[in-house]
C-alpha cells in the first residue's frame, strides 16, 4: 500500500468489536485518529513520545502505545480501547476492583493502565506484586502512588484463578 | 508535537523494501517497531520524505537457529524473543538482558533489529551483540549482501556502518559457548530507563569478557584477566570509555560503576539483579 | 502493615465512611469528559506556538509572511497584536515596573517563552507553519543561578526594573537579636531547593472563543483556580471582568497546582480567537508543558537557630531567595507568603527574623505546585533541626520533642501571626512512634550499621496549612502599600443545592476538582443532612463564571475542599433542610424542630411521614400549601468565609491559613555503597487532619502526594544549563516515579477536629509534599554523616557524597577536559593528525572551498565579509537532523599556529553556537597535529530533548569537521579518537583489544 503525504487514506479497522471506517494522512498518530475521528476519547494522550502510557490500546490483543503508531498502520487490524471493557453498562472485574481499591483519582492515566492489565493478566495469570509493578512501570500515574492499582490487579488475578465472582468478592469484603 | 508530512508505504516484501531504499536513500526511513522512530517523528527531530513500514513483511519476521547462531529478522519484535522458551539455552545473555529494555508495552512492538539500527549507546541489544561477537547482516538492491561484525558496525552515538540504501535484514547472535556463564546487570534511574551503566558478562574459566553500555558513545567489550589483575584492568577499561557528565550522572560515577559493579559481577555473578 | 484509616464519626449517615467514588464509573469506562474531549464549535481552528530557543534575547523581528502562505494556515498572532488589544499581567508587588505579556513583545526571558501563535485548520498544519515563521533574535547573556542574579553585575532581565531583585522584605517578630545573643549555641545551615513540578498527566487545554458582538471572551480551559486570577486575566484581556466568561470542563486530568499556570494561555487563546475570527483550540503538548508551563519555585535558604544548651530553639533567622523565573506571574511571590504565618513550623519559637528576596532568572515562571511553599520551607527548617541535634550531640527526636507547641496552648498564635487551630503534637508524635514501630526501626539501623551497611533514620515534623487566606499574598507589600491598596483577606467558598420538582437533588460546587473525589464527598455531605441515598445525588463541578456562583477563592488549591467547600455544601444543605422542615411542619401543623430526615423520608417520630421527593415537590407543585415566608422553588446557595482569616496587621502578622494539620514522618533508608541507590526500608507518615470525611480518599491523597514527594527527593529536577538551556524536556529526562520505585508508606491518623470549619475537617492533600523530601534528606544525612544534602538524591549524587576515590587514569587515557564552572554547557577537546605541514593545513582552512567541504551537511556557503560566511547546513547524528541558517567565522588568525573557527545558527529545532580554538602543532614526521578545544551552546528543543546525548553529538559533529579536513588533505579519513583508543587498549591488554 502506498499513501502519499498530505492526503487522507481510507482506513478500516475493527474497533471494540465493530467495523469502523475513517481516513487519515500518513502522519496522523493512531491516538489522534481514534479520539478525534472515531470518537474513542477514552484513549488519552499524555506525552506523544511513548513514556506515559496513557494512550495504550490493544492492537490485535497486544498492548501498544497508540502515540507510537500511525493510524494507517492500524488498517485491517483489531483495536480495543478502554471503551470495550464494560458490557451492557456493567463494568468488568478489573474496573470494579479499580474502584474498590481507589486505584484512580483524576482517571487520566487509567484507560491506558487498564488496557495493559488486560493483556498482562492473560499472559501472566498468577502474577506477584513485583511482576505487577514491573508491568506498570510502562505507565505514569501522578495521582495514586500506584498502591491501589497494584492491589486491584492482584485481587482480580486471584479472583479469576479461584473463579470467585465479583459479587462474592464484594460480599466477602463487606464481611470483614 | 506532530510529525511533518511524509509518504508512507506498507511494504509487502523484502524486495519492495530494498527497492524503495534504493530509490530514496537518505530520504527514506524504515519503520520497524516505531518505539524510537515515532517519537522522533512526532518531535520533528527527523523529517524523512518516505516512511517504509516493514511490519507486515512476513519473510523478515523469522527467527532461525542455525550454523552456531540465532538469526533474528528485521520484523521480529523483542517480545517474540522473550516469549521464546529456548532462548535461555540458546543465547542466555540476551534472555537475561531483554527484560531490561523499556517496558513490556514497548517490547511488544519494538524490534531487535530496530534497536541495533538505532544504535543508542545505552541500548541492551547492541551491547549483547558486541559482547557476544555477533554480526549484522545488511542488504541492498544493487550492492553485495554484507555481514558486519557488531564491533565494527557501531561507530558512535546513533551512528552505524549501515549505508542509506541498506536494510538490516537480520542480526546474528552466537549461541552459548560450552562452559561459559552469562550475566547481565544494569543501573538506571528507574525501572526500564536507558542504562546509566549496563554490564554484559561472558564468564569463562580463563577470563571474563565484559561488555559495557551507557558509558562510551557505543557498546564496548573487553576481555579481562581474573584474579589480582582484575582491578587494574577494570580501571583501564573504565577510563578508556570517555565517560561524560549528563543531567543524571557524572562521568566519575559511571567510571566507578564500571570498576566496582564490574568487579562485583565478575566475582559474585549470582548477586546480579534480575528483572 | 497499614493502619487503617479510622471510620470517622460512625454515625448512621454516609459522612466519614470510605464510600467508593461516584466519579469512577465514567472515568473507568473512558467516558470522562476532559477538556480535549468536548465538542468544539463548527469551524474551530487549532493553534501552535512559536517559542523561544533562547534563554535571554532581544526579539528583533518576527516575520510570519511565509507561514501565512501555507495552505490551511488562517492567521498568526504576534506581539504587535497583543500590544494593540491587551495589557501586561498585573503583578503582585509594587515598585517593580516589569511587563509580562502573554507573548514576548521586546525580549524573551526563558527558553520556551511564547513568541507568536500560528492558527490553522488543524494542529498538524499549524505545526508545519511554525518552522516558517522567521524570528530574529539578538542573544543576551542569561543568568540562571538565583544568587548570582541577585548581584549587581548580573545581566538584568527587565531593564525597567534595573535589577533582578523585584521584591525584598524584612520581618522581625519577638526579640530575635536578644535570643541570638543569649543563645548557648548558634547553628546554621544553607540549603537549596530545586525546581520540580507535580506534572499532571493531562497537559493544558484552552478553547478560546471571542464574541465580537458583545466583546466577551468565552474561554473553556482546564484552569484550576484560584479564581482571584480571573481578575488578572480580565485585566490582561483589557475587558471588564464580566466579559471574561471562563468555563471548566467536567473532568480534569490532574493539576496539583500546575494548572493555575494556564492563565497566560487563557489570555493568549482569547486573543488568538479574536485575531482569527473563529474559535481557537490549543492543546499543550508535553514538550511545551515541561519547558514552559509552571514549576515549583527554587529557593536558596540560609538559616540559623539560636539554641539553648538543652536543645531548645529560642529564635530562627531566615534569609531566603526565591527564584520565580523570567516573570513574576501571579500569584507569585506567594511561595514565600503562603507559609509566612507558620515559619516556625510545629515549634513554639517566639523570636524570628526573616529576609525574603524575590529574584528573576532566565527560567520558566514559577507558580503553584502541591505543597506550595512547604517543601521549600521545611527543607530548610527541618534540615536545620536535624543539624541542631547533630551539633549538640542530641537525638533529633529529643530536639523535636523539646520544641513542639505544647498541647494546652491551642489555639496557638505563632510568632508571625498564624493561629494554629487545633492539635496535640506531642501525643501524635508518641502515637506515631508506637504504631509505626520506631524502636524497631532504630534496632534495624543499629543492626545494619553493625553489618557495615549505610543506614539512616530521618524525621520531620510539619504543620500543614490549608484554606489559604486570600490576603496572605499582600504580606509581600509593606504596611504602607497595603494601606493604600485596601485590605484583602478571607476565603469565600460557595455551594449551591437545587431540588427539582420530582425531588432530584443537584449540587454545584465551585471547586474545580482534578481527581480528588469532590463529587463523592459533596454527595456524602448532602445525603447526611437530608437523609437520602448519596447515590441519587448528582454533583456538578463544572464552573462557568458567566452563570455559576463563584468568588475569588473558588478553585482547587490549598487543600481547601474538605474544610471550606464541603463546609459550604453543608451550610447550603442545612438551609435546604430548614426550609423543608418548615414546609413539612406547616403541612403537619407540628414544630419544625421535630421534623426528621432519614432513609429518604421526611417524618416526625411516631407521627406523619412522607417521601423526601413529596415534601420537596411541594415547593414546586403546591405553593399554596407553603408556609408564610416560603417563596417556592428550591435552590439554596451558601457562601462561607471564616472570620479568623484577617488581613495582615501593621506589624506584618498574618494568619496565612485557616487550618493547620500536623504531620509527623520518619523513615529508615539503606544506601547501596556502590551504586548510591537509596532503598526505603520503611516510611511512616502520621497525619492529624482534623475530622476525616472519607478516609479512603484521604489515604489516596496521602499516597499520591507521598509518591510525588519521593520523586522530588530522589529523581525530579528541572535542569538548566549554565547557558540557560532547558535540559529536562521529555518524560525520559524529567523522571517521575513509576510503580517499582514507589513504596507504600505506613499511614497513621489521629483526629483533632478544627474548631474553625463547619465539619471539623482540615486539608490533607499536600502534607507529604512538604514533609517527605526533607525526611528522606535527613535520613541520608544520618546515614552518611554529611551536612551538604542536595535534592534530588540521585544515585550518582549520593555516590558522590559517599566519596569516589578514583584510581588514576593509565597513561594516555587521562580525561580530555574538565568543563570550567560557569562556562558554556559543553566543552571538550580533541585532536587529529594530518599528514601535511602546518602551513599547508592553515592555507587550506582559509580557503572557502575547503570550508564548504568540511562543514558537514553544508548546502551553501556565501561570503559575508572577510572570513565571515552565511551557511545553510544540515547537521545531526543518526536519524536526527536539523537544518540551520548559520553564520560561520574564522578569527584570531595567527598563521600558521592557531585560529578560531566559530559558527552559530537557528533551526526549527533550536539554536546552536560553537567555537573551536585550533592549534597546529608540527610533528617530528613533518605532519601536523590539530589540537582543538571547543565549546558548544545549544538551546531550544535540541537541548531539551537530547540532554543525554548532547556531549556525544557535539563531539561527533565537531569531529566531522576536522576529519573531513584531514580527508581533504590526504584523500582518506583520519584516525579518530576511537581508532586510537582501540590501538591503545590493544597495547594495554595484549591480544584483541577492545572488541
Ligand atoms: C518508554 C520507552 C523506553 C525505552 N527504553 C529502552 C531501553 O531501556 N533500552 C533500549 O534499548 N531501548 C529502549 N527503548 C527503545 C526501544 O527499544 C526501541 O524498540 C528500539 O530502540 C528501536 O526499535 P524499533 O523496532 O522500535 O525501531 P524503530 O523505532 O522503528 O526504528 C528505529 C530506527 O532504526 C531504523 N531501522 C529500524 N529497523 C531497521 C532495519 N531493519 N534496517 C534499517 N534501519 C532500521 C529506523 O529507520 C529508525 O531510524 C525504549 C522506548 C520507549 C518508548
Ligand atoms: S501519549 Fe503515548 S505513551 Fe504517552
Ligand atoms: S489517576 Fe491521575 S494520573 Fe493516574
Amino acid at each position: 500500500m502506498r499513501a502519499p503525504a498530505e492526503q487522507r487514506h481510507a482506513i478500516e479497522l475493527e474497533l471494540n468489536g465493530e467495523t469502523r471506517h475513517g481516513s487519515a494522512e500518513p502522519r496522523t498518530q493512531l491516538c489522534d485518529f481514534l479520539r478525534h475521528d472515531l470518537g474513542a476519547t477514552g484513549v488519552h494522550v499524555g506525552c506523544e513520545h511513548g513514556v506515559c502510557g496513557a494512550c495504550t490500546v490493544l492492537v490485535d490483543g497486544v498492548a501498544s502505545r497508540s502515540c507510537l503508531m500511525l493510524a494507517v498502520q492500524a488498517d485491517g487490524r483489531r483495536v480495543d480501547t478502554v471503551e470495550s471493557l464494560a458490557r451492557d453498562d456493567v463494568m468488568n472485574d478489573l474496573q470494579q476492583a479499580f474502584s474498590r481499591h481507589h486505584a484512580l483519582q483524576c482517571g487520566f492515566c487509567t484507560s491506558g493502565i487498564l488496557m495493559s492489565c488486560v493483556e498482562y493478566l492473560e499472559r501472566v495469570p498468577e502474577p506477584d506484586e513485583a511482576g505487577v509493578r514491573d508491568m506498570l512501570s510502562g505507565h505514569l500515574c501522578r495521582c495514586t502512588g500506584y498502591t491501589g492499582i497494584v492491589r486491584a490487579v492482584l485481587e482480580v488475578a486471584g479472583q479469576r484463578r479461584t473463579g470467585e465472582s465479583q459479587q462474592q468478592a464484594l460480599e466477602n469484603r463487606n464481611d470483614v | 508535537m506532530k510529525a511533518a508530512s511524509f509518504d508512507y508505504v506498507r511494504a509487502e516484501s523484502k524486495r519492495e523494501v530494498l527497492q524503495l531504499l534504493h530509490e530514496h536513500g537518505e530520504d527514506a526511513r524504515v519503520l520497524a517497531g516505531g518505539q524510537s522512530l515515532m517519537a522522533t517523528l512526532n518531535m520533528r527531530l527527523t523529517q524523512p520524505k518516505l516512511v517504509i513500514d516493514i511490519n507486515r513483511v512476513e519473510e523478515l519476521n523469522r527467527i532461525r537457529n542455525e550454523r552456531g547462531h540465532l538469526a533474528v529478522g528485521a520484523a521480529v519484535r523483542q517480545v517474540q524473543l522473550t516469549d521464546r522458551a529456548e532462548l535461555a539455552r540458546e543465547v542466555p545473555l540476551l534472555a537475561k538482558a531483554l527484560p531490561w529494555i523499556g517496558h513490556f508495552q514497548t517490547r511488544n512492538r519494538g524490534t531487535v533489529c530496530g534497536s541495533v539500527a538505532h544504535a543508542d549507546p545505552s541500548a541492551e541489544i547492541p551491547l549483547c551483540l558486541v559482547t557476544l561477537g555477533g554480526t549484522v547482516v545488511l542488504e541492498s538492491l544493487k550492492g553485495k549482501r554484507r555481514e558486519v561484525k557488531a564491533v565494527d558496525f557501531f561507530q558512535g552515538l546513533l551512528t552505524t556502518d549501515r549505508q542509506p540504501r541498506e536494510l538490516i535484514s537480520e542480526v546474528r547472535f552466537p549461541l552459548a559457548e560450552d562452559g561459559a556463564d552469562y550475566h547481565f546487570q544494569e543501573i538506571a534511574m528507574r525501572h526500564g530507563d536507558f542504562a546509566l551503566v549496563a554490564l554484559a558478562l561472558c564468564l569463562r574459566a580463563d577470563g571474563a569478557h565484559l561488555g559495557v553500555g551507557g558509558v562510551a558513545d557505543r557498546p564496548v567489550a573487553q576481555t579481562l584477566p581474573l584474579g589480582d589483575e582484575l582491578p587494574d584492568a577494570l580501571n583501564t577499561l573504565a577510563w578508556s570509555l570517555g565517560a561524560q557528565d549528563d543531567v543524571h550522572a557524572s562521568a566519575a560515577y559511571r567510571r566507578q560503576l564500571v570498576r566496582e559493579l564490574g568487579r562485583r559481577l565478575i566475582e559474585e555473578p549470582s548477586h546480579a539483579r534480575t528483572r | 502493615m497499614n493502619h487503617p484509616a479510622s471510620e470517622g464519626p460512625a454515625g448512621a449517615g454516609p459522612l466519614g465512611r470510605s464510600l467508593t467514588r461516584v466519579e469512577d464509573a465514567a472515568l473507568l469506562r473512558g467516558l470522562g469528559r476532559y477538556a480535549d474531549d468536548l465538542a468544539t464549535p463548527p469551524g474551530t481552528l487549532h493553534a501552535a506556538i512559536v517559542r523561544s530557543p533562547h534563554a535571554h534575547a532581544r526579539v528583533l523581528s518576527v516575520d510570519a509572511s511565509e507561514a501565512l502562505a501555507i495552505k490551511g494556515v488562517r492567521a498568526v498572532l504576534t506581539g504587535e497584536d497583543v500590544k494593540r488589544w491587551a495589557h501586561p499581567f498585573p503583578v503582585g508587588v509594587r515598585g517593580a515596573p516589569m511587563e509580562h505579556w502573554c507573548l514576548a513583545v521586546d525580549k524573551v526571558r526563558y527558553v520556551g517563552e511564547p513568541v507568536c501563535v500560528v492558527i490553522a485548520e488543524d494542529r498538524y498544519r499549524a505545526e508545519d507553519a511554525l518552522d516558517a515563521v522567521r524570528v530574529e533574535y539578538e542573544p543576551l547573556k542569561p543568568v540562571i543561578d538565583p544568587e548570582k542574579a541577585a548581584t549587581e553585575d548580573a545581566p538584568v532581565l527587565h531593564e525597567a526594573v534595573g535589577g533582578n531583585v523585584v521584591n525584598e522584605r524584612h520581618f522581625r517578630y519577638g526579640d530575635p537579636e536578644k535570643a541570638f545573643e543569649e543563645a548557648d549555641h548558634r547553628v546554621s545551615i544553607k540549603v537549596r531547593f530545586p525546581r520540580n513540578s507535580c506534572t499532571p498527566i493531562e497537559c493544558y487545554v484552552v478553547l478560546g472563543h471571542y464574541q465580537p458582538a458583545t466583546g466577551v471572551y468565552d474561554i473553556l480551559s482546564n484552569f484550576q483556580g484560584p479564581y482571584a486570577l480571573h481578575s488578572v486575566m480580565a485585566r490582561a484581556l483589557n475587558v471588564t471582568s464580566n466579559r471574561l466568561r471562563l468555563r471548566t470542563p467536567p473532568d480534569s486530568g490532574g493539576s496539583f497546582g500546575i494548572k493555575q499556570g494556564v492563565l497566560t494561555y487563557v489570555v493568549l487563546m482569547g486573543l488568538a480567537s479574536r485575531k482569527a475570527g473563529a474559535p481557537v483550540k490549543w492543546v499543550e503538548d508535553r514538550l511545551e508543558h515541561l519547558q514552559a508551563s509552571s514549576s515549583a519555585t527554587n529557593r536558596v535558604a540560609d538559616m540559623e537557630a539560636a539554641v539553648t544548651a538543652d536543645g531548645r530553639v529560642t529564635a530562627l533567622r531566615y534569609d531566603q531567595i526565591d527564584d520565580c523565573g523570567g516573570y513574576l506571574r501571579a500569584p507569585e511571590p506567594a511561595t514565600f507568603y503562603r507559609m509566612h504565618g507558620n515559619l516556625t513550623g510545629a515549634y513554639g519559637i517566639r523570636n524570628l527574623t526573616v529576609r525574603n528576596r524575590v529574584v528573576l532568572t532566565n527560567k520558566m515562571p514559577s507558580g503553584l505546585n502541591r505543597g506550595f511553599g512547604g517543601g521549600q520551607m521545611y527543607f530548610a527548617l527541618e534540615r536545620l533541626m536535624h543539624q541542631v541535634a547533630r551539633r549538640l550531640n542530641l537525638d533529633p527526636l529529643e530536639v523535636m520533642r523539646r520544641n513542639l507547641v505544647p498541647t494546652d496552648a491551642f489555639p496557638y498564635r505563632t510568632a508571625s501571626g498564624a493561629l494554629l487551630d487545633s492539635g496535640d503534637y506531642a501525643n501524635t508524635v508518641e502515637l506515631a512512634l508506637r504504631d509505626g514501630g520506631y524502636d524497631e526501626l532504630i534496632r534495624r539501623r543499629d543492626q545494619a550499621r553493625a553489618e557495615g551497611k549505610l543506614y539512616g533514620v530521618g524525621l520531620c515534623a510539619a504543620v500543614e496549612p490549608s484554606i489559604s487566606n486570600m490576603g496572605y499574598i499582600t504580606t509581600a507589600l509593606t504596611p504602607e502599600q497595603r494601606a493604600k491598596a485596601g485590605p484583602k483577606n478571607g476565603a469565600v467558598s460557595t455551594a449551591t443545592i437545587s431540588i427539582d420538582p420530582l425531588g432530584g437533588i443537584t449540587v454545584h460546587v465551585s471547586s474545580t476538582p482534578q481527581g480528588q473525589g469532590h463529587q463523592t464527598v459533596a454527595a456524602q455531605v448532602v445525603a447526611e443532612v437530608l437523609g437520602v441515598d448519596p447515590a441519587g445525588i448528582l454533583v456538578n463541578v463544572e464552573l462557568d463564571t458567566g452563570k455559576d456562583p463563584w468568588s475569588i477563592a473558588s478553585g482547587n488549591y490549598s487543600s481547601r475542599f474538605a474544610g471550606a467547600v464541603a463546609g459550604a455544601v453543608h451550610k447550603a444543605a442545612l438551609k435546604v433542610r430548614a426550609r423543608l422542615a418548615n414546609i413539612a411542619a406547616t403541612m403537619w401543623e407540628a414544630d419544625a424542630e421535630r421534623v426528621r430526615f432519614e432513609g429518604g423520608k421526611v417524618f416526625i417520630e411516631d407521627g406523619p411521614s412522607l417521601g423526601f421527593h413529596r415534601v420537596a415537590g411541594t415547593a414546586h407543585w403546591s405553593p399554596a400549601l407553603l408556609p408564610e415566608n416560603e417563596t417556592g422553588g428550591l435552590r439554596e446557595t451558601a457562601f462561607w468565609t471564616p472570620p479568623q482569616l484577617e488581613a495582615p496587621d501593621d506589624d506584618d502578622h498574618i494568619n496565612s491559613s485557616l487550618c493547620h494539620g500536623f504531620i509527623f514522618d520518619y523513615c529508615g533508608i539503606e544506601i547501596d555503597r556502590v551504586t548510591g541507590e537509596i532503598h526505603i526500608d520503611r516510611y511512616v507518615t502520621c497525619h492529624d487532619a482534623g475530622r476525616l470525611l472519607n478516609p479512603m480518599l484521604v489515604d489516596g491523597q496521602i499516597r499520591g502526594g507521598f509518591t510525588q514527594a519521593l520523586g522530588v527527593a530522589l529523581m525530579e529536577e528541572f535542569a538548566y544549563g549554565e547557558d540557560g538551556s532547558f535540559l529536562s524536556g521529555t518524560l525520559a529526562d524529567y523522571l517521575l516515579p513509576t510503580a517499582p520505585e514507589a513504596v507504600e508508606p505506613v499511614i497513621l491518623h489521629t483526629e483533632t477536629p478544627s474548631p474553625f470549619t463547619p465539619l471539623g475537617a482540615k486539608g490533607v492533600g499536600e502534607g507529604n509534599n512538604m514533609s517527605t523530601p526533607v525526611c528522606i534528606a535527613n535520613a541520608v544525612a544520618d546515614a552518611l554523616g554529611r551536612d551538604d544534602i542536595r535534592l534530588p538524591l540521585t544515585p550518582s549524587r549520593v555516590r558522590g557524597l559517599i566519596g569516589i576515590d578514583e584510581p588514576p587514569a593509565p597513561e594516555g587515557l587521562e580525561p580530555l577536559a574538565a568543563p570550567k564552572a560557569g562556562g558554556p554547557a559543553l566543552q571538550a577537546r580533541d585532536s587529529v593528525e594530518v599528514p601535511a605541514s602546518p602551513q599547508t593545513v592553515y592555507d587550506t582552512v582559509l580557503d572557502p572551498e575547503t570550508l564548504r567541504a568540511i562543514i558537514p551537511g553544508c548546502h551553501a556557503l556565501e561570503l559575508e565579509g572577510e572570513n565571515r560566511y552565511r551557511a545553510d547546513v544540515t547537521v545531526g547524528v543518526g536519524m536526527i537532523k536539523a537544518r540551520f541558517a548559520a553564520r560561520v567565522q574564522l578569527s584570531d588568525l595567527d598563521p600558521p599556529r592557531s585560529l578560531r573557527l566559530s559558527g552559530s545558527g537557528d533551526s526549527a529545532m533550536g539554536s546552536a553556537s560553537g567555537s573551536a580554538h585550533v592549534t597546529l602543532v608540527e610533528l617530528d614526521n613533518g605532519h601536523t597535529r590539530l589540537d582543538y578545544v571547543y565549546e558548544v551552546d545549544v538551546g531550544g528543543k535540541i537541548a531539551a530533548v537530547g540532554g543525554r546525548m548532547l556531549q556525544s553529538a557535539s563531539k561527533i559533529i565537531i569531529g566531522q569537521v576536522f576529519n573531513r579536513l584531514a580527508q581533504r588533505l590526504t584523500g582518506k579519513p583520519a584516525g579518530g579518537l576511537w581508532q586510537r583508543l582501540r590501538a591503545l587498549l590493544a597495547r594495554l591488554f595484549g591480544k584483541g583489544g577492545a572488541s
